[in-house]
């Protein structure tokens, strides 16, 4: 079983390399860009086949390690294999 | 009185921390593995600078579940006084022994030099030496040192005067200009509501000696030597 974590800044944190990358798009030309937020992507492999316990788990993972709850939020998704 | 400093995997001010305590100002000083589990009887702690565990994931975010972190935790609740000196600094906001998180700096850059920091707070185990709004010219040098917290986290440090240190210019006047990673409200360092473990992102010790520079550095660990000297007589 697979899920998959995304953590993002909280939107009151300003993202100093969100707008580096911003400012470097624009200056590629696409003018249209308005805003970049960085975040950070986990693929995270468990044992067994019980999407609800996975979620659970994850969950867990995710308030515990993989993000700091000051500064950033999170998103658990399980993929179906 | 002795020092522990806790050397983390990827520490690398921990024999500058050490140095310091045991031979500039000729105290006991022993350096602690972070697998340990005692912090060998020490009587103040130091979590140095570096970049434990290389800084994955977030600064601190692995070297809060280091072994010897429980013990610092029981330390630090039972009064004792803890440091953290810029990446130890964020291994205790990481651990939740001091309020908020460190971000990267507004300027994107890893920042390497003098600052002016001014004393805001002389009533902590390491500020007790320091006369009230001192200017103490230390080393800073971090990629993210930029501190953040919740408004009302940072209005409730103010409310109980725990910003201990704070980035100033030459005269002692907090700016944009002299802020050098954007934290909220200049803070350099703050302390827990119980004041007795301090976190700052400037190096006193590695401004304890003329020849590097600056010797301002040393009242922080002369002040704890003080509170400990106190203690014993009272």
């Amino acid at each position: 079983m697979k899920a998959r974590v995304y953590v993002t800044l909280k939107p009151s944190v300003f993202d100093p390399q969100g707008s580096v990358v911003a400012h470097a798009l624009t200056s590629l030309g696409y003018s249209d860009v308005k805003d970049v937020r960085q975040g950070k992507f986990f693929e995270v492999e468990l044992e067994g086949g019980d999407a609800v316990n996975a979620k659970t788990r994850v969950t867990e993972m995710a308030d515990k390690l993989l993000a700091n709850p000051v500064i950033e939020s999170y998103r658990v998704e399980i993929l179906s294999s | 009185m002795k020092f522990a400093v806790v050397v983390f995997p990827g520490s690398n001010s921990d024999r500058d921390a050490w140095y310091a305590a045991g031979h500039v100002l000729g105290e006991r000083a022993e350096r602690v593995w972070h697998k340990d589990t005692d912090l060998a009887g020490a009587d103040a702690v130091i979590l140095p600078g570096g970049f434990a565990h290389g800084d994955y994931l977030r600064t601190g975010a692995i070297a809060r579940f280091s072994p010897i972190m429980a013990a610092v935790t029981r330390f630090a609740e039972r009064g004792g006084p803890v440091l953290g000196i810029c990446n130890g600094f964020q291994i205790l906001l990481e651990a939740g022994l001091l309020p908020g998180a460190m971000v990267r700096n507004t300027g994107i850059k890893f920042v390497s030099r003098m600052v002016p920091v001014r004393v805001e707070q002389s009533d902590t185990p390491f500020t007790r030496a320091c006369s009230p709004a001192q200017i103490l010219h230390l080393p800073i040098a971090h990629g993210e040192g930029n501190y953040f917290a919740a408004p009302e986290v940072v209005a409730d440090l103010e409310a109980n005067q725990q910003v201990v240190f704070r980035y100033t210019d030459q005269a002692g006047n907090p700016s944009e200009d002299a802020n050098p990673n954007g934290s909220v409200n200049h803070i350099a360092g703050i302390c827990n509501r119980a004041r007795n473990v301090v976190g700052l992102m400037p190096h006193p010790e590695r401004a304890c000696e003329p020849a590097l520079g600056s010797a301002d550095g040393r009242v922080v660990l002369e002040s704890v030597v003080k509170e400990f000297a106190d203690r014993a007589h009272a």
